[in-house]
């Protein structure tokens, strides 16, 4: 009897000192870069938000990176070594880490994985991404307000959804406030090479136009405008050091309170394999300050619309709208559903030029 | 002060000596740097050089990594050795790992889903196929217009990017991919797929190609007249015109060899580690492999051992910044520092070093 309330006991103060442990034992979440943290733009952000976590959750949570991570059987191996390491969370956030993910989350079942931007989920794998076509509708109005030549520019990255929708977004609302607006659009397929952006922004001014909207990550745009006139936006980043001009606002990403969210849930054992998509109204989209110079009404309809796509009375992509060839794509009062959205590949009617592909 | 005196013939001695030497120099000069950043240095050149190799936790994983990654440099650079030997500069296999992919690749996605066993093997002829008629183009134009192959191949690189950021936008898109840019992955597709031969085991087709590629170059070099010729066309070009060797079939050999083998590396890369067709499928695999190539000092059995060297030096990099956050500029540095020592030790293969006496001169 004594030996076994002994050795009850002895297991009692062993599990004791397990749960002690493990209550103590920091949540460790790794996250996979596919550029430097010191780009100024996309994974600038997403290691603000990472630091965000570690402040939040002070000495709960022990955070770690990679950077400069290839896309592909590096980022495979990235992964592995993560896992290895006994992360508990891994947030890979770049669209083409989505087979590596995939692949290395199949070889470690305990571990979650959260993936930025793909479109596949597992039993510990998620998804997520952010609404910037929302912040491309608010910049859209502005521009169809403010271009004086009603030449506007588009410098686009790769033609995925996400960047179509971008282009849609922009040029509907430009076309809503000035039917006689025009879109160029230049594809340049990098998301940051900054000569490129700088001489692709030059040649749209030499065509006229007079307000750039990038969908690449980096300040060269606004810097060449500010040299050569015209206006633009700060993408991914608030930009502000190019305000009042020729920086009009900008469209930030702010990944922190979803990375909260997804650490917290992993502490509390909630969490669960989901893709989310959050916009304006969840935070994970952010305005950036409206420069003076744009006028004042046109800043207060710029903060209605934002305000209003914020609490979902406005969806960006609300009929009568068209497809480029003319057909109809939305009826009358019509919004856009999520299906189709994320698999967005046609220009809108008014918009001149193919995809390529 | 110190004078410098050639050696009639590089002294054996040295040459076996100076990498070690380089390395040791290397981790003195990079603990500097680790130090100056306030991280531990010994402990950051554990986890680089020792880590991968014998860790517990991770050794069982990325010691096959290492074949992985050192595969497709060692099968470049063993071609590139050739034309580097008999000074024909193919600077552009990036390119023709990205043509021989996009070739080996085509024909796998052509098949789809196809279960025929003969789909690998032709997709293997259509890499090779692929890289070596790209590294024709450079090759034609200076046999048959004296063109400079140095700038024609480099400037085909970015060529073949082009073609393949359209490719994986258009004719190759996964038509499942939701619009996405990317082929369809091979992982999933098994036929086509170059799997692990002993699962855990990183040798892929393409990491025996490699070695297949080593004893191939080594008994060239050293056994057969060809070898001989691509030497003596390097060393003194007029002997070598004299005895008889055509320049221009040596550069469409040398240049060919080279296209052909970094045509396969892209081919066994896209079937197997990479699965599939992107807009950011090369990593400059190309480019490395010429730095793989001097670093073995265009020696089969020297690239066989840089190529492993430089794939340690990524692996464990990727470690140091998981494990102790190095930032990712420092271990590409650090890997600048070996490189540089590795060849500054040259010096002391090929010179003596004698003490000046004072007012000699």
């Amino acid at each position: 009897m004594i030996s076994i309330r002994n050795i009850l006991t002895g297991a009692a103060v062993a599990l004791g000192l397990a749960v002690t442990a493990a209550a103590a034992e920091p949540t460790k979440v790794g996250f996979v870069y596919v550029g430097s943290v010191g780009d100024g733009g996309w994974t600038f952000y997403h290691d603000e938000a990472r630091k965000k976590v570690e402040e939040h959750f002070g000495d709960k949570v022990v955070t770690s990176f990679v950077e400069n991570v290839p896309e592909g059987s590096d980022a495979e191996r990235v992964m592995t070594q993560m896992a290895l390491s006994g992360v508990d969370l891994i947030f890979t956030t770049s669209f083409g880490f989505m087979d590596p993910t995939l692949a290395v989350a199949a070889k470690f079942p305990k571990v979650k994985f959260e993936h930025a931007t793909g479109y596949k989920t597992a039993a510990n794998v998620s998804n997520y991404s952010a609404r910037f076509y929302e912040g491309r509708a608010i910049m859209g109005h502005i521009a169809g307000k403010m271009t004086k030549t009603n030449k506007i520019g588009y410098i686009a990255s790769f033609p995925i959804p996400e960047v179509i929708r971008g282009i849609n977004a922009s040029f509907i609302h430009a076309r809503k406030v000035n039917p006689d607006v025009e879109m160029k659009i230049i594809w340049l397929f990098t998301w940051f090479d900054p000569a490129k952006e700088a001489d692709a922004t030059k040649a749209l001014v030499e065509q006229g136009v007079d307000i750039v909207f990038a969908h690449t990550d980096s300040t060269a745009p606004l810097a060449t405008l500010a040299e050569l006139g015209g206006y633009g936006f700060g993408q991914a980043a608030d930009m502000f050091q190019y305000a009042p001009k020729p920086r009009l606002s900008s469209i930030i990403d702010d990944w922190a309170p979803y990375y909260i969210q997804r650490v917290q849930d992993v502490m509390d054992g909630t969490w669960q394999s989901k893709s989310t998509w959050d916009g304006i109204g969840k935070g994970m989209v952010a305005i950036g300050a409206f420069s003076e110079e744009i006028p004042a009404d046109v800043r207060a309809e710029a903060a209605a619309m934002r305000d209003a796509i914020a609490d979902g009375t406005y969806l960006p992509f609300t009929g009568p709208l068209n497809k480029q060839d003319g057909t109809v794509w939305l009826k009358d009062g019509e919004a856009a559903d999520d299906g189709a959205l994320g698999g967005l590949n046609f220009y809108v009617e008014g918009i001149e030029g193919d995809i390529p592909s | 002060m110190f004078r410098l005196e050639k050696r009639p013939v590089p002294s054996k001695a040295w040459i076996i000596a100076t990498p070690v030497l380089a390395v040791i120099a290397t981790m003195i000069a990079g603990g500097i740097m680790f130090a100056l950043l306030g991280k531990d240095p010994v402990e950051a050149i554990r986890i680089i050089f020792w880590d991968p190799l014998f860790s517990e936790q991770f050794a069982s994983y990325s010691r096959p990594q290492l074949l992985v990654k050192a595969g497709p440099l060692i099968l470049i650079a063993i071609g590139l050795s050739f034309g580097f030997r008999a000074g024909i500069w193919n600077i552009g296999a990036e390119g023709q790992y990205i043509i021989g992919a996009l070739f080996g690749a085509g024909v796998g996605l052509a098949f789809y889903p196809s279960q025929s066993i003969f789909i690998f093997p032709l997709m293997i002829i259509a890499g090779a196929f692929g890289g070596w008629i790209w590294a024709m183009i450079p090759a034609i134009l200076r046999t048959r217009f004296n063109t400079n192959e140095i700038l024609v191949s480099l400037l085909l690189v970015y060529v073949a990017e082009h073609i393949m950021a359209a490719m994986s936008l258009g004719l190759m898109r996964n038509p499942e991919g939701h619009g996405f840019p990317g082929s369809r992955n091979f992982q999933q597709y098994e036929t086509a797929f170059n799997a692990e031969l002993i699962a855990g085991s990183g040798m892929h087709w393409g990491v025996v190609a490699a070695f297949i590629a080593v004893i191939f170059a080594y008994i060239t070099m050293s056994r057969h007249i060809l070898g001989y010729q691509i030497t003596l066309a390097g060393q003194a070009p007029r002997a070598a015109k004299f005895s008889g060797v055509s320049p221009n079939r040596l550069i469409v050999f040398c240049l060919g060899i080279s296209g052909l083998l970094a045509g396969l590396a892209g081919l066994f890369e896209v079937a197997g580690p990479a699965g599939q067709i992107t807009t950011s499928f090369n990593q400059g695999y190309g480019f490395t492999a010429i730095i793989v190539a001097f670093l073995g000092r265009l020696n089969p059995v020297g690239i066989l051992l840089a190529g492993l060297l430089m794939a340690l030096t990524y692996i464990g990099g990727d470690l140091a910044q998981l494990m102790m956050g190095l930032p990712a500029p420092a271990i590409q540095a650090f890997q600048g520092m070996l490189l540089f020592f590795l060849l500054a030790m040259d010096v002391l293969s090929n010179f003596r070093i004698r003490l000046k006496k004072q007012g000699a001169a």
